[in-house]
C-alpha cells in the first residue's frame, strides 16, 4: 500500500463572474444588487410562457475580453445551450448555458509563486450562461425566492487541474480577480456574489511526480465545493478537504479512491469552518443539454476579434515590469498603481503630459490614495483628470508650490475640479518668492523667539533645532506660502551660521 | 345569418372604412353569433365582449374623425389561447394555466390591435397546442361545425371552428406540426403556416421552439394574405425572426404565377391515401395544368409514408419530428412548476421536489405528460445521440429534400392529412395513431418552410377537403398566388356548413 | 440502435427528473405506450446518417445581438401577481438549501 504521506494535492478550479453590464444576460433588465426583492424582473427573467432571450452584445464582449486576456482562442463558432435543472432560483428550469461549443477555450494564466516565480495554469475554457436568482433562508419555515439576479451574465472560467496546493489556488484566485477588475468587465466584489469559486480538489497518492499516471498511484474521490464567495471561505475549503482526505486515506487506505467511491459535491460552512457533504455520484444530475434553440449561435471573425484585443491593451504584469523598468519606482509601488487599469492609464496619461512620473506616483499613493481609501474606491475614481494631476507634479518640480501646499491643492482640486494653478492663486498656496514678503515674516519670527535666536547664533548642538524652529515658525507665519529653501536662505542672512 | 358575417375579412374590412358598416355593429353581430352557436362548437375558451365593444367604438370614432385606418380596422379576430394577451387569461387550455394573466402582449397580439384588429376572444386548442384534434383541452373539446359529432382537428382547433362557423372574421393559430393547416382542412378554411422566422414568437407559449410559427386562418385566401401582411415581420424581441422586409402580399395575389411550376410529391401520392383526398389532390393537379402550369413529380425521400404488414402508416419524418418536438417540449414545459405562476398543489408538500412533481402532476393533462416524458427521455444521459442528435440530423436530411425539390418547382402540391374529420374519440386511445395525422405536414416545420392548406371541396359524407401546398423559404407571396389560381379555378371558397345557415 | 428496456425503473427515472409525479398504475400504461412509441421512432435507425450536420435551428441566424441599455421591468405587483404563494416580495416555497448551480 501506498504511504498516505506520499500525496500531491491535485486541484482544478471554477471561476464564476457576474460581468458588470447595465442590463441582464437576455432581456434589458437593469443588472443591479442590492435593491428590494424582485424589482428587476420581467417576463423574460421570471421565464414567464411565452417569452424569448435575446442576448446581450456587450456581456459577449466582455467574455471574450476576458478569454483573450487569458490566452484562450475564440473559435468562429459559438453557440448556446440548455441546462435542465430544478431550482426555485432558475423560473424555466433549464439555465441557458455554453455546452461543447464555448466562446472561449485553451488559454493559461501566469501565476506568481512566493520567491518571484511564476507558474503557467492551464484555462480550459471561459463560457457565458445566465445566473439563477437568490434563494432567501431568513424565513424560519420557508425559502423566499428573488430573481433580481436571475439572468444576470455570468461568465465560467474552468482551469485544467494543474494546481497543486493551497497557496497556487490562492494565488491564481487573486491574479484572477485583478484581472476582471482590471479589465472592467467585473467589480468582482466577493460579499456581493460577483465572484465565486468552486475547486474541484482530489489527491493524487502515489509519486507527485507522475500525477495521471495510474501506474504510479491514484486519486482519491474528488470534491466538488460550490458557491465560495470569499478568499478566506477558499483558501480554509482547499486546506480543510486536503485534510479531510489526509485522514480518509490513513483510515481506510486504498479503498478512499475515486475509483470506489467517485465524485461528490460538498458545501462549505461559513458557520462551522468546515465542509459538509452534500450529494454523491449516484444523484448526480442529468442535465440534459441541448441546443438552444431560441438563440442564435454567435459567429466571431477576425475583424471582432482584433477590435476586442485593442481594448484589452497591456495587463497587469506587463504593466508593473514597465513601471520598474522606465519609471523607477518601488516593487510596492508599481503594485499599487497596478490593481486596476484606470489608475496606471492615469498616471501614464500624467506622465505623457509632460510630468515626471515619480512626483505623479508620490501624489496618487499619498493623498490620492487616502482618499480613495476614506470613499471606498479606486484611485482612479476620485475624479482627478491627468491634466491635474501633471500641472500639480509640475508646480511642485518647479517649487511653485511646497508639498504642504501640493496636499491641500490635491483635495480642493478633487472637491472643486478645478486646475491646480487656479487653487493655489485663489487659497494662496502659491509659494512666495518675494524676499522683503519673507523678510517681513523672518524678522517676526527674529523677534519673537529670542531663546531660539541666541541658540543659533551660539553655535554648538543646539543650534541645528533651534534653525528648525525659525523655520517652521516662518512657514507657519507665511501660511505655507513660502517655501522652506528660501525661509532658510534669509534666515541664514540675517543670523549668519 | 346576418350580412356581416358573410363579408371576408377583408370585405368587411373596406366596408368600415367606407362607412357602410360601424365597427361596432361587425363586432356586436359577432358576439351574437358567438352567444348563439358556441354552446354547439366550444371553439372559445374566453370571450372580451366589453372589451371588444370598447375597442370597436374607438375604431369607429377614429373613422368618423378622418384619422388613418389600419389594415384591418373594426375587424373582429379569434386570437388562440396560446398567445398571449395582456388582458384575459392564456391558458394554453391547461389546467397548470388556467388562471394566468399574462402581464404582457404577445407580439402578434399587439400588430393585430395596432392593425385595428378587434380580439374577440381566446380559443382553444389542444393543451400546450399537443394534438390533432382539440380533445386534449383540460376545458373542453371543442367541435367540427361541419359535423359536431367529429373534431374539428387540432392544436388550432378552436381558431378554425371560430373561422367555420362564422364565430370571427379571421383567427390566428400556431402550427408546430400541422396545428393550423389540419384543423383548417378538417373545417374547411384557409390555413397557413408561414416561413419560420417571419412571424414573430414573442409571447406565443412555445411547445418546440424550433418549429413553432404563428399564422392565420381566414375564409378565403386573400383574407389569408391580408392577415399575414398584418402579423409578418422583424421583431428585436425574437432572436429566430427574420430581419426582411414583408411583401404587400395582396397587392400582387390576383396575379397568377407565370410559367408556375408545381412539384407533385411522389411519396404522399401512395394507395394509402384515402380515395377522396387523392381525388381532391388529382383534381388540383388538373386545375394547375389547366391553367398553364408544368407538373413535375417530385421525390421527399426521407418524408416517405410507408404501410407496414399490420396496415399502420409510418414515416421517418414522424419520428423525427415527435423527437425533436417532445425534447424541446420536455424544456419548455419544465417552467410549470408551481412556484412563480401557474397551478401549485393544494396538498401539503414535504419539500420542493414534492411541490413541483405534485403540481405538475395535477397541472398537466395525459397527453402532454406523455410527450413531456418522451422528450425527457430521447435527451436523457445515455439516449441523447440514439434518439435527439440522431433526429437532428434526419432533419437535416428532410430539409436537404426541400432544398432538392425547390430547385425545379415553385411550390408542391400534396395532401394535408390522411382523411377527413375524424370522430369525437376515435383517436383518443392509441396515441401513435394520432400522431399519424400530421403525416403530411409535420415534414414543412422540421424544414422550417412555409404551407398552406386550401379548402378542396366536400366528401361525400358532407366534410370538407383539402389539399396542401408548400412554397421555399420567404416564399409566401408566390405560395399565396399559387393558392388564389387554384381557388379562383376551383371555385371553391367561403364554404359555409350548415349549422351557420340554421343559426 | 441502443440496448433498452422500457421498464417500470426507467419510467419512474424519467418521472423523477421530469418531475412529474405518477402512481405505479400510470406508471404501467405509460410504460407501454412507451414502448410503442419508441419501437416506432427507432426507425430512424434505418437512415444512415454519417456525417451529417444536425439542424438544431429551422434557419441559419447568427449574431442576433441586442445593446446594453435598459429597458423596463415589471413593477412587482404585477410581476407577481401570478405567484402561488408569496412573502411579501418573495416568492414563497418549501425550505431548501442554498442556491443552485
Amino acid at each position: 500500500m501506498t504511504k498516505p504521506d506520499n500525496t500531491q494535492p491535485v486541484i482544478g478550479l471554477e471561476i464564476h463572474v457576474e460581468l458588470a453590464t447595465e442590463t441582464k444576460m437576455f432581456c434589458r433588465c437593469a443588472n443591479r444588487f442590492g435593491d428590494p426583492p424582485n424589482t428587476h424582473t420581467c417576463p423574460v427573467c421570471i421565464g414567464m410562457p411565452g417569452s424569448l432571450p435575446v442576448m446581450n452584445k456587450k456581456a459577449v464582449e466582455y467574455s471574450m475580453k476576458v478569454g483573450m486576456a487569458l490566452n484562450c482562442t475564440v473559435p468562429e463558432f459559438t453557440k448556446w445551450d440548455r441546462k435542465s435543472y430544478y431550482y426555485p432560483d432558475l423560473p424555466k428550469n433549464y439555465q441557458i448555458s455554453q455546452y461543447d461549443l464555448p466562446l472561449t477555450i485553451d488559454g493559461h494564466l501566469d501565476i506568481p509563486l512566493t520567491g518571484g516565480q511564476t507558474k503557467r495554469i492551464g484555462i480550459t475554457r471561459a463560457h457565458l450562461e445566465e445566473d439563477a436568482g437568490k434563494n432567501v433562508h431568513d424565513f424560519p419555515a420557508h425559502t423566499g425566492v428573488d430573481l433580481n439576479r436571475a439572468g444576470v451574465p455570468l461568465l465560467e472560467i474552468v482551469t485544467e487541474p494543474h494546481l497543486r496546493s493551497v497557496e497556487e489556488v490562492m494565488s491564481f484566485a487573486r491574479a484572477m480577480h485583478r484581472l476582471v477588475r482590471w479589465l472592467g468587465v467585473s467589480q468582482a466584489n466577493m460579499e456581493m456574489g460577483q465572484m465565486r469559486f468552486e475547486p474541484n480538489i482530489s489527491l493524487w497518492v502515489g509519486d507527485p511526480e507522475k500525477v495521471f499516471d495510474e501506474s504510479a498511484g491514484y486519486f482519491t474521490p474528488i470534491f466538488e465545493v460550490k458557491n465560495l464567495n470569499s478568499f478566506r471561505s477558499l483558501e480554509r475549503t482547499c486546506q480543510w478537504v486536503i485534510d479531510y482526505h489526509q485522514a480518509r486515506i490513513a483510515e481506510k487506505g486504498r479503498g478512499w479512491s475515486l475509483a470506489d467511491v467517485g465524485k461528490q459535491n460538498w458545501g462549505f460552512r461559513d458557520d462551522l469552518n468546515a465542509c459538509e457533504f452534500q450529494r454523491g455520484k449516484e444523484e448526480a444530475h442529468d442535465y440534459r443539454y441541448f441546443p438552444e434553440p431560441d438563440l442564435a449561435p454567435v459567429v466571431v471573425d477576425d475583424a471582432w476579434r482584433e477590435r476586442i484585443a485593442k481594448q484589452i491593451g497591456e495587463l497587469p504584469i506587463a504593466r508593473k515590469a514597465r513601471y520598474l523598468d522606465k519609471y523607477k519606482i518601488s516593487e510596492k509601488e508599481a503594485d499599487a498603481l497596478t490593481l486596476d487599469s484606470p489608475t496606471g492609464d492615469l498616471l501614464d496619461a500624467a506622465v505623457a503630459a509632460g510630468a515626471e512620473a515619480k512626483r505623479c506616483v508620490n501624489l496618487m499613493l499619498g493623498k490620492g490614495a487616502s482618499i480613495a481609501n476614506e470613499r471606498g474606491c479606486r484611485i482612479a475614481e476620485i475624479r482627478i483628470t491627468p491634466e491635474q494631476l501633471a500641472e500639480l507634479a509640475k508646480m511642485l518640480a518647479g517649487g511653485k508650490v511646497n508639498a504642504t501646499a501640493a496636499d491641500k491643492i490635491f483635495a480642493k482640486m478633487v472637491e472643486t475640479g478645478d486646475t491646480p494653478g487656479k487653487i493655489a492663486e485663489a487659497e494662496g498656496l502659491l509659494a512666495i518668492f518675494d524676499a522683503g514678503k519673507i523678510g517681513e515674516w523672518v524678522d517676526q519670527a527674529i523677534a519673537k523667539n529670542p531663546q531660539a535666536v541666541e541658540d543659533v547664533r551660539a553655535g554648538g548642538k543646539k543650534q541645528k533645532k533651534a534653525f528648525g524652529f525659525l523655520t517652521g515658525q516662518v512657514m507657519q507665519l507665511s501660511g505655507g506660502a513660502a517655501t522652506p529653501a528660501q525661509v532658510q536662505k534669509l534666515l541664514h542672512e540675517k543670523l549668519g551660521g | 345569418m346576418s350580412d356581416i358575417l358573410n363579408l371576408s375579412a377583408l370585405g368587411l374590412r373596406d366596408a368600415i372604412a367606407a362607412g357602410e358598416v360601424s365597427a361596432a355593429e361587425a363586432t356586436r353581430d359577432y358576439l351574437d353569433a358567438i352567444e348563439a352557436m358556441d354552446k354547439k362548437v366550444c371553439a372559445y375558451n374566453e370571450i372580451f365582449a366589453e372589451r371588444a365593444m370598447g375597442r370597436a367604438e374607438e375604431i369607429d370614432k377614429k373613422r368618423s374623425a378622418g384619422k388613418t385606418l389600419g389594415a384591418l380596422a373594426g375587424v373582429p379576430v379569434a386570437v388562440k389561447d396560446n398567445i398571449c394577451t395582456s388582458f384575459g387569461r392564456t391558458s394554453c387550455s391547461s389546467k397548470i394555466l388556467e388562471n394566468f394573466h399574462a402581464p404582457y402582449d404577445a407580439t402578434v397580439a399587439g400588430k393585430l390591435e395596432s392593425a385595428g384588429a378587434i380580439i374577440l376572444g381566446k380559443t382553444n386548442m389542444d393543451e400546450f397546442a399537443m394534438g390533432s384534434s382539440t380533445e386534449n383541452s383540460a376545458f373542453n373539446a371543442t367541435r367540427n361545425p361541419w359535423d359536431t359529432s367529429h373534431v374539428p382537428g387540432g392544436s388550432s382547433g378552436g381558431s378554425a371552428a371560430a373561422v367555420a362557423a362564422r364565430m370571427c372574421a379571421a383567427a390566428v393559430g400556431s402550427d408546430t406540426g400541422g396545428s393550423i393547416r389540419q384543423p383548417a382542412a378538417f373545417c374547411g378554411v384557409v390555413g397557413l403556416k408561414p416561413t419560420y422566422g417571419r412571424v414573430s414568437r414573442y409571447g406565443l407559449v412555445a411547445f418546440g421552439s424550433s418549429l413553432d410559427q404563428i399564422g392565420p386562418l381566414a375564409r378565403d385566401v386573400a383574407d389569408s394574405a391580408l392577415l399575414l401582411g398584418a402579423i409578418a415581420g422583424h421583431d428585436t424581441h425574437d432572436s429566430t425572426s427574420i430581419d426582411r422586409p414583408v411583401p404587400e402580399y395582396l397587392a400582387s395575389l390576383d396575379k397568377p404565377v407565370e410559367k408556375l411550376r408545381v412539384g407533385l410529391v411522389k411519396e404522399f401520392h401512395s394507395e394509402s391515401l384515402d380515395d377522396e383526398i387523392r381525388a381532391a389532390v388529382d383534381k388540383a393537379v388538373k386545375i394547375y395544368r389547366d391553367a398553364g402550369a408544368e407538373i413535375i413529380e417530385v421525390s421527399l425521400p426521407h418524408s416517405r409514408v410507408d404501410t407496414d404488414e399490420g396496415g399502420q402508416l409510418s414515416s421517418y419524418a414522424v419520428a423525427c419530428y415527435y423527437l425533436v418536438a417532445t425534447a424541446e417540449a420536455s424544456s419548455n414545459l419544465a417552467r410549470y412548476d408551481g412556484v412563480h405562476y401557474g397551478h401549485r398543489t393544494a396538498d401539503k408538500v414535504g419539500d420542493i421536489i414534492e411541490l413541483y412533481s405534485r403540481s405538475r402532476a395535477e397541472g398537466f393533462g395525459d397527453e402532454v405528460k406523455r410527450r413531456i416524458m418522451l422528450g425527457t427521455y430521447a435527451l436523457s444521459s445515455g439516449y441523447y445521440d440514439a434518439y435527439y442528435l440522431k433526429a437532428l440530423k434526419v432533419r437535416r436530411l428532410i430539409k436537404n429534400d426541400f432544398d432538392k425539390a425547390f430547385e425545379n418547382c415553385d411550390v408542391l402540391l400534396c395532401p394535408v392529412a390522411p382523411e377527413t374529420a375524424f370522430k369525437i374519440g376515435e383517436k383518443t386511445a392509441d396515441p401513435l395513431t394520432m400522431y399519424l395525422s400530421d403525416i403530411y405536414t409535420i415534414s414543412v416545420n422540421l424544414a422550417g418552410i412555409p404551407g398552406v392548406s386550401i379548402p378542396a371541396g366536400l366528401s361525400e359524407s358532407g366534410l370538407p377537403l383539402a389539399v396542401q401546398l408548400l412554397g421555399n423559404v420567404f416564399a409566401e407571396e408566390t405560395l399565396l398566388r399559387a393558392a388564389r389560381m387554384y381557388e379562383m379555378a376551383s371555385g371553391i371558397t367561403r364554404l359555409t356548413p350548415e349549422i351557420v345557415k340554421e343559426n | 440502435m441502443t440496448e433498452k428496456k422500457i421498464d417500470r425503473k426507467l419510467i419512474r427515472h424519467i418521472a423523477l427528473l421530469a418531475r412529474i409525479e405518477m402512481t405505479d398504475e400510470q406508471a404501467e400504461t405509460l410504460g407501454r405506450q412507451f414502448a410503442g412509441i419508441v419501437a416506432y421512432m427507432d426507425k430512424l435507425g434505418e437512415l444512415d446518417t454519417d456525417g451529417v450536420e444536425p439542424m438544431a435551428h429551422a434557419l441559419d441566424v447568427r449574431n442576433v445581438l441586442a445593446e446594453d441599455t435598459p429597458g423596463r421591468s415589471l413593477p412587482v405587483e404585477q410581476a407577481m401577481a401570478n405567484a402561488p404563494a408569496r412573502d411579501g416580495g418573495f416568492y414563497k416555497v418549501p425550505k431548501v438549501i442554498g442556491d443552485s448551480q
